[in-house]
């Protein structure tokens, strides 16, 4: 029972050899078979609306249409004809929320150690190894992400055991009898890297290489300059690890770096410089409140949780001011969970984190805060064309929150993942119901 | 806001921070909430003397000669009291050395005890303290044994003396883990269980010079530590998820009929709810635990405290423990109000969801009053533990801004509002920040 309790932390791992880039190689050997469900046009009317890209909308206005948003505006927004139309009166509306590191599907409940599929950890490098691989569709999870936290887009990374974990996969949160059937059409690869203490700890462990901070990056440096080797030649022999690698010094991966301390983040920031890739966010940045201004200057994200503390060395520095810190500098903040409950939440974090910030003189508005859990995180995605704010031409992926999106006493009531209903708090067929949870105990339930 | 802000200036130069006896005040115009799941009341009163609550509520006359702190604008609560912790016990959890919450390779299991290792001036304590937790029930986790040993209820008070009820409880897990920890099966946990129990009443009954049995298993220290749990003295804390399991766990009343059972987890126990009421069993369960993240949890729902609750079982919100840090007790409470709007979903009112934690985890961990002390709860005569908040308690972006603890006014910094302090700023134009303390 104490495992409910236990330190959650991150997940830990991953490889050696990759895939593709700019070579013969498939470059989509996998690829998204996901088709958005159908939708009617619909009216938003009379909520408050935050579009994500900072903009609010009093007493509002969101039409959705063929999947996409048809516009976002204040009153005097004209409602065509043809749309059904929603009294969202005193309701709030929000992009679908989006969580840059999750770890659903590849250790979903139960985390009984048959699903336990996050963390390759036979190999300081695995950047071979694809997260979607390991995504197991049923994870009741996704449903409680939808339902609970009005999640329609995340990332699914591979652990943090590993210094390179291997590749993630950005997918849609529909319930899909595939990984394909989710994954989001058109987002790039991430690289999943991580510092300090994990992956020291893993191989040290087993009398191994890296067991040092200065391990961890004499290996990464070395594989790098392997990889530059690869990226450099004809790239004509397949090498998964390397083709992986390539496609982050081609620009094409994203990197998304766990790394805590801050001095740790400014070694990668300069490796990366030597290197000839760029970190697109760091993860679990609970000292980036100490290198704000160095984020703002590299332009990288930090993802970070509101206020975890304590659970091991490498987060005793965290504080809770750290997101409006960040912000204040001008650099962008993500909330994001590593967590299945946290992801549930994460406008409730990003609710912690702005009034944390108030009450040290950082006075954030609420348009702003809820860019930390919607466009910020698509950005640092490479989806935030597609998704992540409530502007024209985008993905209809909307949340009718019933309250304040950052109050505790708010629910998503209804959640539309490319203009189709998929969650309905008032519709309990609405709902959707893992495989997993037929004929169990509480099927269909509130969760 | 800013009206708030300079009535918190006014408290701050009538109150001296870390005064270290209890003072006599009133808090006037605030809006009290009692803890004992009534709804709040505005324009609230409530007098602390000697320590101890006198008076709290609506319409209630301030003595003359204590000092009235203006509580415009901020509402007030009782300390909040978090229900299996594991606080005092680690500076950093994943730094083995420095936690002392199990002990994987003792030779003894029921016989320890966490009082002697709690510390007052752990970061843990210093955080929860900031968020408002006064009080906790502070429990070791399973090592080798089914058995983890004894808890203690503590205060959070920034002095010496952090337990005030030693050996307030044993903890036995019967779940999943406690199954792996008898030798790999619930079966074997029911064997361990019954055979410490007869050796525990087999070393009560027989002097302390006396021989046992050749046959006896537990150390004589471990059986002499279940005699009280035997006679009903000592709480017996019950880890326990699963439906059937719960059933299991209520039976052992039937065969121990002075056993005073709590159960912690239950996160199936909407299933067996009024069994669980009939039998008068409290319970102490996490809140927001809706993943069917085990077998013995497969029917999760945040509902569950919300169903047990309509059933009549006594329920605290707690396993305030790990990650599951004491001050997101409040958050955890909000959002069972916010689950009450949902159709099919079973939450708590406001007060009922204040009451799961303060006054009923207190009353469950033995606070309730009958032993002398009364915590979570502004009641007279009950501690004089009170929090003064910049807004509605259970709401996210709210947070205390004066804590007292037995009528003392607490400090509330630590290692984190430290850092906060020197980094406002990044400015290192003539000295590191090193030198910024």
């Amino acid at each position: 029972m104490l495992t409910g309790i236990a330190l959650a932390a991150c997940a830990t791992t991953s490889g050696a050899k990759s895939a593709k880039s700019a070579g013969a190689a498939a470059e989509n050997p996998y690829p998204s078979t996901y088709k958005p469900y159908p939708g009617a046009p619909t009216a938003l009317v009379g909520a408050t609306v935050f579009d994500g890209a900072g903009k609010r909308y009093d007493n509002g206005v969101v039409l959705i249409a063929d999947g996409k948003v048809v516009a976002a505006g204040g009153p005097e927004l004209a409602i065509p004809d043809g749309y059904a139309r929603i009294d969202a009166a005193g309701k709030f509306v929000t992009p679908g929320v989006i969580d840059v590191h999750s770890h659903l599907g590849d250790y979903p409940s139960p985390g009984v150690e048959a699903n336990s599929d996050g963390n390759e950890a036979t190999s300081p490098t695995t950047p071979d190894v694809w997260a979607e691989h390991s995504v197991w569709p049923q994870d009741p999870g996704f449903s409680r992400a939808l339902a609970n936290g009005g999640v329609t887009s995340l990332q699914i990374l591979p652990g943090s055991a590993n210094l390179m974990g291997g590749r993630s996969v950005t997918l849609k949160n529909v319930p899909s009898r595939t990984v394909q059937g989710m994954k989001f059409p058109g987002a790039p690869y991430s690289l999943k890297m991580a510092c300090g203490e994990n992956p020291k700890r893993v191989y040290g462990e087993k009398g191994q290489k890296p067991s040092t901070r200065m391990g961890n990056f004499a290996v990464n440096r070395q594989t790098w300059l392997d990889a530059k080797k690869y990226a450099g030649g004809d790239r004509a022999e397949r090498d998964l690890a390397k083709e992986t690698l390539a496609g982050v010094l081609d620009g094409k991966i994203l990197v998304q770096n766990h790394c805590y301390r801050a001095d740790e983040m400014a070694l990668v920031l300069d490796m990366a410089k030597e290197m000839g890739y760029k970190v697109t966010a760091f993860h679990h940045a609970v000292e980036a409140y100490k290198i704000a201004d160095l984020l703002k200057a590299s332009n990288v994200c930090a993802a970070v949780w509101a206020d975890w503390y304590g659970f091991k060395m490498e987060a005793y520095d965290a504080i809770p001011e750290n997101a409006a810190l960040i912000h204040r500098a001008g650099a962008c903040v993500i909330i994001h969970s590593d967590d299945e409950n946290g992801i549930q939440r994460l406008n409730q974090e990003a609710a912690k984190a702005q009034a944390d910030g108030r009450r040290v003189g950082i006075d954030i508005p609420d348009e702003q805060v809820v860019a930390w859990f919607t466009l910020n995180p698509a950005r640092a995605m490479g989806i935030d064309k597609q998704t992540g704010s409530l502007e024209k031409g985008k993905m209809a992926d909307v949340v009718l929150w019933n309250g304040s999106p950052l109050s505790v006493y708010s629910r998503p009531e209804k959640v539309w993942i490319d203009g189709a209903l998929l969650y309905d708090a008032l519709d309990r067929k609405r709902r959707p119901v893992s495989d997993f949870e037929l004929g169990q105990p509480g099927e269909g339930d509130v969760k | 806001m800013k009206r708030a802000a300079l009535m918190l200036a006014a408290l701050a130069a009538l109150v001296p921070a870390g005064a270290a006896t209890a003072q006599d005040f009133a808090i006037t115009g605030a809006t009290v909430a009692i803890g004992d799941g009534s709804e709040p009341v505005a324009n609230g009163t409530v007098v602390v003397r000697a320590g101890k609550i006198v008076a709290a509520g609506a319409g209630v006359a301030v003595p003359p000669g204590v000092q009235v702190l203006d509580g415009s604008g901020m509402w007030v609560t009782p300390g909040l009291f978090a229900a299996f912790s594991d606080m005092g016990l680690y500076d950093v959890q994943a730094v083995g050395e420095s936690d002392d919450r199990s002990a994987d390779t003792s030779p003894f299991n029921a016989a320890l005890d966490v009082t002697p290792a709690i510390n007052p001036a752990a970061q843990d304590i210093a955080v929860s303290r900031e968020g408002g937790v006064t009080r906790a029930s502070v429990t070791p986790f399973n090592g080798s044994s089914i058995f983890a040993g004894q808890g203690a209820i503590i205060d959070l008070g920034a002095d010496a003396n952090a337990v005030t009820v030693p050996h307030a409880f044993q903890l036995v897990d019967l779940s999943e883990g406690g199954a792996r920890l008898a030798g790999g099966s619930r079966v074997a946990a029911y064997v361990v269980l019954h055979n410490a129990l007869r050796e525990a009443r087999d070393v009560a009954a027989m002097g302390p010079a006396s021989d046992r049995k050749a046959d006896a298993m537990l150390t004589r220290a471990d059986a002499a530590a279940l005699g009280p749990v035997i006679e009903g003295r000592q709480p017996l804390y019950v880890g326990v998820e699963r439906a059937v399991d719960i059933r299991s766990v209520l039976a052992l009343k039937r065969e121990f009929p002075k056993l005073d059972l709590v159960l912690v987890g239950a996160t199936e126990g909407w299933l067996v709810a009024g069994e669980i009421a009939a039998a008068g069993v409290p319970v102490i369960a996490t809140a927001l635990n809706d993943l069917p993240s085990s077998f013995e949890k497969l029917a999760a729902t945040q509902s569950n405290i919300g169903r047990m609750k309509r059933a009549g079982v006594t329920v605290a919100i707690g396993m305030l423990a790990g990650s599951n840090q004491p001050r997101y007790a409040p958050q955890q409470a909000g959002n069972l109000v916010a689950l009450a709007k949902l159709p099919g979903a079973a939450g708590l009112t406001w007060g009922e969801a204040l009451a799961a934690i303060t006054s009923i985890p207190a009353r469950i961990s033995g606070l309730g009053g009958t032993a002398g002390i009364k915590a979570g709860v502004l009641a007279p005569g009950a501690v004089g533990d009170v929090v003064i908040w910049d807004g509605d308690p259970l709401e996210v972006s709210s947070a205390p801004r004066r804590v007292f603890i037995d009528g003392v006014e607490q400090p509330l910094d630590n290692h984190q509002s430290r850092l906060k302090q020197r980094y406002h700023d990044l400015d290192e134009s003539v000295l590191p920040k090193a030198y910024d303390w």
